[in-house]
């Protein structure tokens, strides 16, 4: 008798234990596909070239070599690529942080309905119906293979971005604050600059990383605009593939070294991404 | 703002009434709408790279939206370790395209890559992925899949999170299935938030580059050659900037035109 009341109180527990496991299993199994592509990259970044190409492949066992890192640097002037996209990435970030803060700043306050529109019709026009004025204007211009050219080309990708994040933001500024501010004398632009803007600061991280890691990426503006003094790491890595020989190692070497600061930034910027890349319809 | 947005667009339209080889001295030449004509009437591989531009659309978008929602209904509660797979979901999307692009190429190696060794054991055979002109185009979907079936799942995270209590409340009263909840609540009100998920993925979609340009650069034999791709040689290897820009406003209105049917579509009641 005692048993069984033991038994009937055990048993909803246990199932409850194995419906837990279940779960986690499905989680476990659902997530996979994505941790498998990067655990795949790195993996056969660390690999020697015999192992890279076996057969069958091998998952867990393998001799750890950092060749291929070494062989990336030996083959490739590589700082200069890193070089030339922190130079391109950084400096559209900034000039999108110059133009973006005081759009999004005015969409917030004054609805401009207009300039939002503006901006999802820049999202949906193809960016290579940009491309082809540029490469024809800055060709003419002498402007082909300059940071100059590449900066201006990718404030495309990064100023909508910026201009959506930064315009949820200021719409949480209470207008109380920037009004008394106009009440006290201070300008228009000194209640943007003074009031606003510091109360926005973790936004403006944000939408700054969001910015930088889109250009950093971007593939098709500089595959067309960069030349041999400004080729940027996704043209270099591209450059680096040889269809025919397969040297797998340095190649997934070339891609974990790109995407490495990618990650780390965006561990700082998570819970703005999705609204980044949806112009601000999602927010969390 | 005027010199990076609206020139170009204006200079994309204008030149797309002239013919013009960026090659060679001779000047641009006003033709009217006969680029046009050449698209819509004379062009078989435009319209082949129309077809497949949105065949590819519509079956990443609807891949993409199924797995999404399902896995946002999956993680919709509270577990130790959401947090984590938030993080992990989030970075297919950010990682670089490019290095991305460059692993699947590795992994879809026939004979030596991983995929057909974890297919094989699965019993399903060597696959030919990227390197058939058969089968380049359902592989190149595979990584857009991979790449953006999280954002969707995020988006409708997001939507779930935000719905009213009261809905599930009357319905528990009136005894209503997990199912039958689903069906007739949860998905219905999640639809506005979905729809959005989807105008995001179909925009991005259509102008799919990247991937594609790494991986295939259209082939095997324009299998995989979508209108971005055939746009793409037509201006930067023939340089024939004049016909180029008319498919340029072809596509732009391709993805425009879809966008605006999402728009409308969010906007009508069923």
């Amino acid at each position: 008798m005692g048993r069984e009341a033991f038994a009937r109180r055990r048993r909803p527990r246990a199932l409850g234990a194995l419906r837990t496991a279940g779960y986690y299993a499905v989680v476990g199994i659902v997530m996979l596909p994505t941790v498998f592509v990067f655990y795949w990259m790195i993996t056969l970044s660390l690999k020697t070239q015999v192992e890279a190409a076996g057969y069958p492949p091998h998952f867990f066992h393998f001799a750890v070599t950092l060749t291929n890192y070494a062989e990336v640097f030996r083959k490739n002037p590589f700082p200069q690529y890193v070089w030339n996209s922190f130079v391109v990435a950084a400096g559209s970030t900034l000039l999108g942080l110059a133009a973006g803060l005081p759009a999004a700043f005015s969409i917030a306050r004054w609805r401009q309905h207009g300039l939002a529109l503006t901006v999802l019709v820049a999202r949906i026009i193809p960016g290579i119906s940009y491309l082809i004025p540029w490469y024809v204007l800055f060709r003419r211009a002498h402007l082909v293979d300059t940071y100059e050219a590449l900066i201006l080309t990718h404030l495309v990708v990064g100023l909508p971005l910026i201009i959506w994040v930064m315009a949820g933001f200021f719409e949480d500024v209470p207008p109380d604050l920037t009004e008394a501010a106009l009440i006290d004398g201070c300008s228009h632009y000194g209640a943007f600059w003074r009031v606003a803007l510091p109360l926005v600061r973790p936004g403006i991280v944000a939408a700054a990383i969001l910015s930088f890691i889109f250009s950093w990426n971007n593939f098709l503006f500089s595959v067309i605009l960069a030349g041999r003094h400004t080729r940027t790491l996704p043209i270099a890595v591209f450059n680096m593939i040889n269809y025919e020989e397969i040297s797998w190692g340095p190649l997934a070497a070339a891609a974990t070294m790109i995407t490495i600061p990618v990650i780390v930034l965006t561990l700082i910027v998570q819970r703005h991404i999705v609204s980044g890349l949806t112009l601000g319809a999602v927010k969390h | 703002m005027a010199l990076i947005i609206v020139y170009p667009v204006v200079y994309t339209g204008w030149m797309s009434l002239h013919g013009w080889f960026a090659s060679t001295l001779s000047p641009p030449k006003f033709v009217g709408l006969a680029n046009y004509q050449r698209l819509l009437t004379g062009d078989v591989r435009f319209h082949e790279a129309f077809f497949r531009t949105l065949y590819f659309a519509a079956l990443v978008v609807a891949a993409e939206t199924a797995l999404g929602l399902a896995m946002a209904l999956l993680f919709n509660r509270e577990f130790w370790g959401r947090g984590l797979v938030r993080t992990l979901s989030i970075l297919p999307m950010v990682a670089t395209p490019t290095a991305i692009a460059l692993i699947f190429v590795m992994m879809f190696h026939p004979t030596l890559g991983v995929m057909n060794y974890l297919v094989t054991h699965a019993g399903f055979g060597p696959l030919t992925w990227t390197y058939s002109s058969r089968t380049a185009l359902y592989a190149l979907a595979l990584v857009d899949v991979w790449e953006w079936t999280p954002l969707v799942m995020l988006i409708a995270l997001a939507g779930l999170a935000a719905l009213p209590r009261e809905p599930y409340e009357a319905a528990l009263i009136d005894g209503a299935t997990g199912v039958r909840t689903l069906w007739h609540i949860t998905l219905p009100l999640l639809r506005p938030v979905l729809i959005v998920a989807v105008l995001f993925r179909a925009i991005d979609a259509i102008k799919t580059f990247d991937i594609i340009f790494v991986m295939t650069q259209g082939g095997p034999s324009n299998a995989s050659e979508t209108i971005n791709l055939l746009l793409f040689n037509q201006a930067f290897a023939y340089f024939n900037i004049g016909y180029a820009s008319s498919m340029a406003v072809a596509l732009f209105a391709i993805v425009m035109g879809v966008s605006l049917i999402l728009i409308k579509v969010r906007r009508t009641a069923w």
